[in-house]
């Protein structure tokens, strides 16, 4: 008789890398829900898109590489890279735009530090940045009004045309600053209240935003409910940011209240979908709330005195850079020891 | 019910007990050959003690240790020793070592037995030889000689005694089904155990997924000072360090042993073992093994004697073996693959586990790591097992150890959890393997050195000691010369004719003497030895430097107590061993000096 020979343990129960990627497009799915009902069909679009060409290049990379195409694209992670910049692109990127972003997150960003599990940086902040930096016009004219505020909202047909077209001229009547954006710009001249009485934010924080920060909230629970995520990096995240806008941003009249970096921008997204993912971030749970805090702190700052809008896509790289310092610093105390061997090897041993 | 504590990580796989516990145990009885392994324990093999042919009876010690640590084998059965070879035995390298094949007679004719009707009239190291000649060792996992674990170090005191009825592995249920059937065996064995350690507290640890055992244990424990404590079902509650953590919220120093925090852990078979060594004087030649798997008709427990083939036991239990896929002897956390059914039944060996392919599957190919963290998550020893992961697939062995690597109990956890299903258990037994191998090779090549330098430093010595020769030979060779000539100068002078036979008579007996003094002074170098005087100096300095050292050993450890250091543990240690060296040197002074007094007193009177 031959028995098959395998090393213990003999029993597994994994739930595969594939199905955590598939949560995690379920769990974004509220968010994208929220942006189409209050902000038009821009990101749908943008998803859909972004999704195709993530795929696209991933398989044309894996096949460069010589590598299983099938098998690597099965594991969904390049369809998450390309959900996540779908989901933060502004709602009219054109697609060059878009696409430029997508291919370098999955091409240089992962692909070229080695694939899956390799990649130091977040490919989809990469690409993000590397377009925000490239393309500033097209990234910061193209947000879309909330849907309340247009005249005549323009339907599937005309969002994809003025995707596809890559002018910007036409769409003028419907794109506009984030509120984050404006209020910053606006405060140096005006009054909070001044500020606040612009159509952008509504009678709560700022119009439509609030909603679709609560949608990816409530998805972003959902993953820690399935323990595809810990509650370390949100909860750092989180906690950073609002105790530097308590602490520097106290006066409206100066610079943008609480509930604003909160529920505006990006905050939600970033804290739940893209901070945490587990490649680039920080391992240990202390490594996981310093990384996190630190995302918190320098999106406040890079929001407050920082030249460009989007601070999400800064802060997480930024810290990316930080990982492998933060996790030297930061192993958990082992069983039957006093405290933790920190720091580099060769040091403090004993 | 006294608090319990929990330990962190851990994960819940599927049980699957109920398959082995419908039925009571079995006696699985005599196969026609048994093979008994000559190293079934930590520590040396046993030497055999009888040769091919020889007639045995049950019970009948075959093989002992001599030097060292180790437990003696002995006879499960009356029969016929056919031969003493390498044959196939359980380990997880499917490798071959030294076995005793006993052929049985059919007879099954028991040794006269010498059990002890009262055992607290004995002294405590005449129960420990009674357990030590009885062939005990844990039956857990890695057995460990069970006298030598029952008298720990003597500046370790053991206030708790746990006795492990965990059984947190799934599948298993040979503790299950002992406490249900032999709790009486049980507790009277933990008795014994008690008596010799006297422990503050004695535990019965049992997870709440067996109310049956449970029940019987309470029943039998009634009326005593025994504690029960039912523990959350959690895998691995029932590993030494965590079970230690949910009884007593203490941690065993890393490095360490139980017994440094005052606490034992004994095997629920190692105490009915204990029992009826010295309660029936019945050496240990049998155990209670799990049968179980899909590709079994008949799952349960079987009683079996030590030697029993792995083939016949299958059998019994009704083997498919065209459903077979794979064999796993322990559980399906820690246990290890066969790859034959040639092996034998061992005294750590507590579950048979034949698999079918959809029972156990193959797992699907590995995917890269992507720090998902669940392997942290779900770590009982709180590693970080995606690190060491990196470091050994990097060989990158300093930077695992850092991680303290050697503290991982290879319990599969994170492997279990792995959505990458990477064999990371696999990865850490590499790397703990080559890191071995590179400590045995620095040692060897530290030796080689230290041999190379001593021998380089005799060759200059002898070089030396060679020249000195020569120069003496020649200063002698020139004195010689001068005094001839000058003798010859003054016989010029005086005219003296020298006669030539007495100078060679001369001769002649100036070498007779130099050979009478040679054989003289090797009688004398002989002779002295004989009355050897304790050397009271030697000895004086020995103290004085076992007694600074301990002084300084103190000052480490007060240094490290006031800077809450990780060695602390190790430094106690230390101390003890100091004091006790001190105490030693003392002794043996003091030795001496009565020696001498008497040499002194008897030469005075003579």
């Amino acid at each position: 008789m031959a028995f098959v020979q395998q090393s213990s343990p003999h029993a597994h129960n994994a739930r595969p890398t594939s199905r955590v990627m598939l949560w995690v497009v379920i769990a974004a799915l509220p968010g994208l829900l929220a942006q189409t009902l209050f902000f038009g069909w821009g990101n749908l679009i943008n998803v859909v898109w972004c999704i195709a060409v993530a795929l696209a290049s991933e398989a044309a990379i894996l096949g460069l590489r010589k590598k299983p195409v099938a098998f690597f694209l099965k594991d969904n992670t390049a369809a998450v890279t390309g959900l996540l910049l779908g989901l933060s692109l502004p709602q009219f990127a054109p697609l060059w735009v878009s696409a430029i972003a997508v291919i370098s997150a999955i091409v240089v960003a992962k692909q070229l530090y080695g694939g899956l599990g390799s990649n130091p940086f977040n490919p989809a902040m990469v690409g993000y940045a590397l377009v925000l930096i490239s393309f500033p016009v097209a990234m910061t004219t193209n947000w879309a009004e909330p849907a309340l505020l247009w005249k005549n909202a323009p339907g599937f047909g005309e969002t994809l045309t003025t995707i596809a077209s890559a002018k910007q001229t036409a769409v003028d009547a419907w794109t506009m600053a984030t509120p984050l954006d404006e209020y910053k710009h606006k405060i140096a001249r005006h009054t909070a209240e001044e500020v606040l009485r612009h159509p952008t934010f509504g009678n709560g924080i700022a119009r439509g935003w609030e909603w679709v920060s609560a949608a990816f909230l409530a998805g972003g629970l959902l993953l820690l409910f399935l323990r595809i995520i810990t509650w370390h990096i949100p909860a750092g995240f989180l906690a950073g940011l609002t105790i530097m806008s308590l602490a520097f941003g106290n006066n409206a009249d100066q610079y943008a209240p609480v509930s604003l970096h909160l529920l505006a921008g990006g905050t939600m997204l970033g804290a739940f979908f893209i901070a945490t993912d587990p490649v680039s971030a920080a391992t240990s749970h202390q490594g996981k709330l310093i990384y996190g805090a630190g995302i918190g702190i320098l999106i406040y700052l890079i929001r407050t005195w920082g030249n460009y809008p989007d601070a999400v896509a800064f802060s997480v790289l930024l810290m990316n850079f930080a990982v492998p310092f933060i996790d030297h610093y930061t192993p958990p105390r082992t069983y039957g020891h006093h405290k933790a061997r920190r720091g580099i090897t060769g040091r403090n041993q004993g | 019910m006294s608090q319990l504590w929990d330990f962190a990580g851990g994960v819940h796989p599927a049980e699957n007990k109920h398959q082995s516990t419908a039925r009571p145990i079995r006696t699985a009885g005599i196969p026609d050959h048994l093979v008994l392994p000559l190293q079934q324990h930590i520590g040396e093999p046993a030497e055999a003690i009888v040769t091919a042919g020889d007639r045995v009876l049950k019970g009948q010690k075959i093989a002992d240790v001599t030097n060292g640590m180790g437990v003696p084998v002995h006879a499960p059965t009356s029969g016929i020793i056919e031969n003493i070879t390498d044959l196939p035995v359980p380990h997880p390298s499917g490798m071959n070592d030294r076995c005793i094949t006993l052929r049985p007679d059919g007879e099954d004719q028991w040794l006269p037995l010498n059990p002890v009707s009262d055992y607290r009239k004995l002294d405590r190291d005449e129960v420990l030889a009674i357990i030590r000649d009885s062939g005990l060792s844990g039956m857990g996992g890695a057995g460990f000689p069970t006298n030598i674990k029952l008298r720990p170090p003597r500046d370790r005191k053991v206030s708790t005694l746990i006795l492990n009825g965990a059984e947190c592995e799934p599948y298993i249920t040979a503790d299950d089904m002992t406490m249900r059937e032999k709790a009486e065996e049980v507790v009277a064995g933990l008795k014994v155990m008690a008596w010799i350690l006297r422990p503050e507290r004695c535990v019965i640890a049992i997870e709440d997924n067996k109310p049956e055992a449970a029940e019987a244990m309470r029943v039998a424990t009634e009326g005593t000072q025994i504690q029960l404590a039912i523990i959350p079902t959690k895998y691995p509650s029932g590993g030494e360090k965590q079970l230690i953590q949910i009884l007593t919220g203490m941690e065993v120093p890393s490095g360490g042993i139980p017994a440094d925090i005052g606490v034992m852990c004994q095997n629920i078979g190692t105490a009915v073992a204990v029992s009826q060594a010295v309660f029936e004087g019945k050496p240990l030649i049998s155990r209670i093994v799990t049968v179980t798997g899909e590709a079994v008709r008949e799952p349960g427990n079987f009683e079996v004697l030590i030697g029993t083939p792995i083939e016949y036991l299958l059998e019994k239990a009704g083997l498919q073996a065209d459903k077979a896929n794979r064999l796993v002897l322990g559980g399906p956390m820690m246990g290890y693959t066969l790859k034959t059914t040639a092996v034998p039944v061992i005294k750590t060996s507590n579950c048979l586990i034949a698999a079918t392919a959809s029972e156990l599957p193959a797992p699907p190919p590995e995917q890269p790591c992507i720090r998902c963290g669940e392997c942290a998550e779900v770590c009982p020893m709180e590693l970080l097992p995606q690190q060491l992961f990196w470091h050994s697939k990097a060989s990158e062995f300093e930077k695992a150890e850092h991680l303290n690597l050697f503290d991982c109990i290879e319990c599969g956890a994170c492997s279990y959890v792995c959505p990458s299903s990477i064999p990371l258990v696999q990865y850490y037994r590499y790397a703990k393997g080559e890191i071995q191998v590179q400590k045995a090779e620095q040692l060897k090549s530290d030796r080689a050195r230290e041999r190379f330098e001593a021998r380089q430093a005799r060759l200059e010595r002898e070089q030396q000691e060679k020249e000195q020769r020569r120069k003496d030979r020649a200063k002698a060779a020139a004195e010689a010369q001068s005094k001839k000539k000058a003798e010859a100068e003054k016989a010029a002078t005086e005219g003296d004719a020298t006669d030539e036979r007495a100078s060679k008579a001369a001769l002649v007996e100036q070498a007779l003497a130099r050979k009478k003094s040679k054989v003289d002074a090797t009688k004398a170098e002989t002779a002295e030895p004989v009355r050897e005087k304790p050397d009271i100096e030697t000895l004086e300095k020995q103290l004085q430097q076992a007694q600074s050292k301990l002084e300084t050993m103190q000052g480490m450890l007060d240094d490290a107590k006031t800077q809450q250091a990780d060695n602390v543990d190790k430094l106690e240690r230390a101390v003890a061993k100091n004091h006790d060296r001190v105490k030693r040197a003392e002794d043996a002074l003091t030795d001496a000096r009565n020696q001498q007094a008497n040499q002194t007193e008897s030469q005075s009177t003579e």
